[in-house]
């Protein structure tokens, strides 16, 4: 099965493995026209950097805003982006496109292209010794239609979307706040710059599960496939099944915007709740596309640093299957105040709550690779840590939401901002921090600081906890999300989290410092340069690997461990 | 009790109904505004602590709903102790973990990778806590769907960009427009901004009252945290369920699913009066008094 040689590769003729014998393309040819997983990786990367830096400097704004009640900042943002003296609605306007831009960018244009995109396309092929991925021209296309969909998502900030300029829709894009909700096109390019990212998104996926089911080397079978490959396998087929259901949901937006159709309209018959359905069916399996890869990475990390073996493989393996197949069946759980009837509700409650289960094995199991190891305290391990702490703290909200009953209190209030960013903001980025400090000499080829990476751990773990922990008593106490505005009441912990926030940033400071020491000065990196505990295949290849891989395939035994 | 319940016909009757009472309703309200302040209702003044958030509060605000005191019960005795166990537990094992297996105390690792006996307990386990934990839970969704009695009194709130209106269609039909108070307007009347409105939600206390939400052009929300109460109103449909307040007092919430520009300006206010003393509210807003509702112990 894995026989497929490099011969497809046409950049001229390599005899071998070693990386200053590559013949790397001209500057352009190499990373605007490229076939090569891994610099599609490097570019996915820079990618959600910048799209990161965009995205966490308007939830730098909103954090301003918030940090006292009244309304301080929105208009000089709203006069920088162009209104000459922007209005009240005008300001407030400008808040909705905020809160939409972050969920967005966050989402589709840092999180995703980073774990799928990113680390997925530089170690997927690598892990299952592969010289690159089954279709090297599409995976060029899936970047480009991502950088597509955030110039698109950019542009709907100036063009008009209502009372003010861009998208105040949310992330979820409600009709009909989002139809007749919101006149002039900035709503439409929003809605196609889902449709680019998403289409880009379902070729990745496409690419990934033939890669992985056709392009092993021999010997790699699908039992002994590093869980980080798992955790892209499963994620690449939640993106197959979920993604398109997505696109036909804002398309009928989009008809319904422009063409005059009614699907999410009771004038003509339509019904605004069906597009929930049919958001949520895409949007649930979404929060786990974004966090399972984070799954594969800690696995990785774990066993490296305790030097042993994931705890119950197979159990890891197939909890996050359980949970890919159970997250399509739990959507309407963040519908409780839509008027469904009690036993839809009774039935999303349970389903909801059975995700706990193979959740907890993958918890425990991290804890049992832990126990009787030898753990050495790097970087990437203090990273996975703190991600097992701070995914179980979100973890544990999910379960008091998923009860409908209690639910009625806590929906659209700031306990679900928490609980979401507790697995996502502290959960999934903590993971990808993680994986970035655990691959970054792997990918460079450099060192960093290993110093200035625990340095950014501690700051960022400080800084978040502070954000995000007094968001549950706000929640808890009635803070509605998504206001701009709130009683004084809520004003002191809503100031501790605008302080937690500039802590946090500080924390992003020492990461940038951290890369360019390390791309300036940053000693160099040797082949395995984390030891005996690190027995992916990556580990068999030069920091950085060479430009095409594997040429000559592996060829895994029986002895050689996940 | 889910929107189904209410057919076409009816939505169509109470959405008339409103339409008409519109118009009248601010009519009858210029003209009998100021006499009718000035005579028998004079807006109660809020309790601090009760029906709106605490500064610095870091639970829930207290509940006067029976469903609300069980959710609040389920919530502090079965899900807070729960979850901090859990989240204790796993600290636990971490920092042991860290201290009795890191490279210095335990040089050479072992190469266990299986246990199926502890894999097997720590599947099953969260599947009975989870099975206890879906008891109360279920039992609190089936007592907050308990239909309200026949003949209870019926509410329907409209959300509207950005005000809410309240239509009393058994009490002749008015409508109360609510609409945001300025912040010092707010201040003046001992109330707290972004929460007070100008006109509220009159309910009698300690009756089930069935409260139906419809939104007018885009979903709005209507929450009120001290009662447990959140349901969409969504155009197209009227949602229902049954409000229930114990005590009679002011209490605050703030439209909750976002809505445009004003999303953060269109907050609810409900005022829990005795039967006496509402009755005599719907008079002042123009309204009729019937026969009493019939109204059984909930």
């Amino acid at each position: 099965m894995a026989s497929i040689p490099a011969d497809h590769e046409t950049f001229g003729a390599h005899h071998d493995d070693a990386h200053d014998h590559d013949h790397k393309p001209s500057f352009f040819a190499r990373w605007f026209m490229s076939t090569n997983h891994k610099d599609i990786g490097t570019l996915y990367l820079i990618f959600a950097i910048f799209a990161g830096v965009i995205g966490g400097a308007v939830s730098g704004i909103m954090r301003a805003e918030l940090a006292h009640p009244g309304i301080q900042y929105l208009g000089y943002f709203a006069s920088l982006l162009g209104e000459k003296s922007p209005t009240f609605d005008q300001q407030l306007h400008l808040w909705n496109v905020l809160i939409t831009a972050h969920g967005l960018i966050m989402v589709f244009f840092m999180v995703m292209p980073a774990i799928i995109g990113g680390f997925g396309n530089w170690f997927v092929p690598i892990m299952i010794g592969a010289p690159d991925m089954a279709f090297p021209r599409m995976n060029n296309i899936s970047f480009w239609l991502t950088v597509a969909g955030f110039c698109s998502l950019m542009f709907s900030a100036f063009v008009p979307g209502g009372v003010g300029n861009g998208a105040g829709t949310g992330w979820t894009v409600y009709a009909p706040l989002s139809t007749t909700g919101s006149v002039g096109p900035a709503v439409d390019f929003a809605i196609f710059s889902l449709h680019l990212s998403g289409a880009g998104s379902i070729l990745g996926a496409v690419n990934f599960i033939t890669t992985i089911f056709n392009m092993r080397a021999p010997g790699m079978t699908l039992h002994k496939m590093p869980l980080f490959v798992w955790s892209v396998l499963v994620t690449a087929f939640l993106l197959l099944l979920a993604l398109p259901v997505l696109a036909a949901a804002i398309t009928m937006l989009l008809t319904d915007r422009n063409f005059g159709t009614t699907f999410f309209d009771p004038a003509g018959g339509g019904d605004p709740v069906l597009y929930q359905h049919l958001f949520w069916f895409f949007g649930h399996p979404e929060v786990y596309i974004m966090i399972l890869p984070g799954f594969g990475i800690i696995s990785q990390i774990i066993s490296t640093f305790s030097k042993k073996p994931v705890f119950g493989y197979l159990g890891m393996a197939y909890a996050m299957v359980a949970i890919g197949v159970v997250g399509f069946v739990v959507w309407a759980h963040h519908m409780y105040t839509t008027g469904l009837d009690v036993n839809t509700k009774m039935y999303f409650t349970a389903a909801t709550m059975v995700i706990a289960v193979p959740t907890g094995i993958k918890i425990f199991s991290w804890i049992a690779t832990m126990w009787g190891g030898s753990i050495e305290f790097k970087s990437p391990m203090v990273w996975a840590i703190g991600f097992i702490f701070l995914f179980t703290v979100g973890g544990v909200t999910g379960v008091v939401l998923a009860n409908g009953g209690i639910d009625d209190n806590l929906q659209d209030t700031y306990y679900v901002v928490a609980h979401f960013h507790y697995v996502l903001s502290l959960g999934a980025v903590t993971s990808l921090f993680a994986g970035f400090y655990y691959w970054f000499p792997k990918m460079s080829g450099r060192w960093h600081s290993e110093f200035l990476s625990h340095l950014h751990f501690w700051v960022f773990f400080v800084g978040v906890n502070l954000i995000f922990f007094p968001m549950h008593f706000l929640g808890a106490q009635g803070m509605p999300r998504r206001y701009p505005d709130y009683a004084p009441a809520f004003e002191q912990w809503n100031t501790l989290a605008t302080q937690g926030y500039m802590i946090m940033a500080a924390s992003m400071v020492i990461f940038f410092v951290n890369i360019g020491y390390a791309l300036v000065a940053g000693r160099k990196a040797e082949g395995n340069y984390w030891g005996e505990g690190a027995t992916t295949l990556e580990w068999t290849l030069s920091s950085p690997p060479p430009f095409h891989q594997f040429e000559t395939l592996p060829v895994i035994e029986d002895a050689h461990a996940h | 009790m889910s929107q189904a319940d209410t057919s076409l016909a009816d939505f169509v009757r109470i959405a008339g109904k409103s339409i008409r009472a519109f118009g009248l309703s601010a009519a009858v309200a210029a003209l009998t505004t100021a006499n009718a302040f000035a005579a028998d209702y004079v807006p109660m003044k809020p309790v601090a602590g009760k029906g709106q958030p605490v500064p610095g509060g870091f639970s829930f605000q207290n509940q006067y709903s029976p469903t609300g005191e069980q959710a609040l019960t389920m919530y502090n005795y079965v899900l807070i102790p729960l979850i901090t166990v859990i989240v204790l537990f796993v600290l636990l094992l971490l920092l042991v973990v860290a201290a009795r297996f890191n490279r210095r105390a335990n040089p050479v690792a072992s190469k266990t990778s299986h246990n199926t006996l502890i894999e097997v307990i720590w599947t099953l386990l969260p599947v009975l806590i989870l099975v206890v934990v879906a008891v109360p839970s279920i039992r609190l969704l089936a007592q907050q769907y308990k239909p309200a009695p026949k003949g209870a009194l019926t509410i329907k709130a409209t959300g509207y960009q950005w005000y809410w209106g309240y239509t009393y269609p058994d009490n002749g039909g008015f409508e109360v427009i609510s609409n945001i108070l300025p912040s010092a307007e707010a201040i003046k009347r001992g109330e707290s901004p972004q929460l007070a409105a100008d006109n509220r939600m009159v309910v009698p206390v300690g009756e089930p009252i069935r409260l139906q939400t419809v939104g007018s052009d885009v979903i709005h929300s209507f929450a009120m945290p001290s009662l447990w109460f959140k349901l969409d109103a969504v155009p197209g449909r009227i949602n229902e369920k049954v409000l229930f307040v114990k005590e009679a007092g002011v209490y605050y919430g703030q439209c909750s699913e976002l809505c445009g520009v004003r999303h953060g300006y269109m907050p609810i206010v409900i005022e829990a009066l005795p039967r006496p003393k509402f009755e005599a509210w719907v008079k002042a807003q123009g309204g009729t008094v019937g026969a009493p509702a019939a109204a059984p112990a909930a």
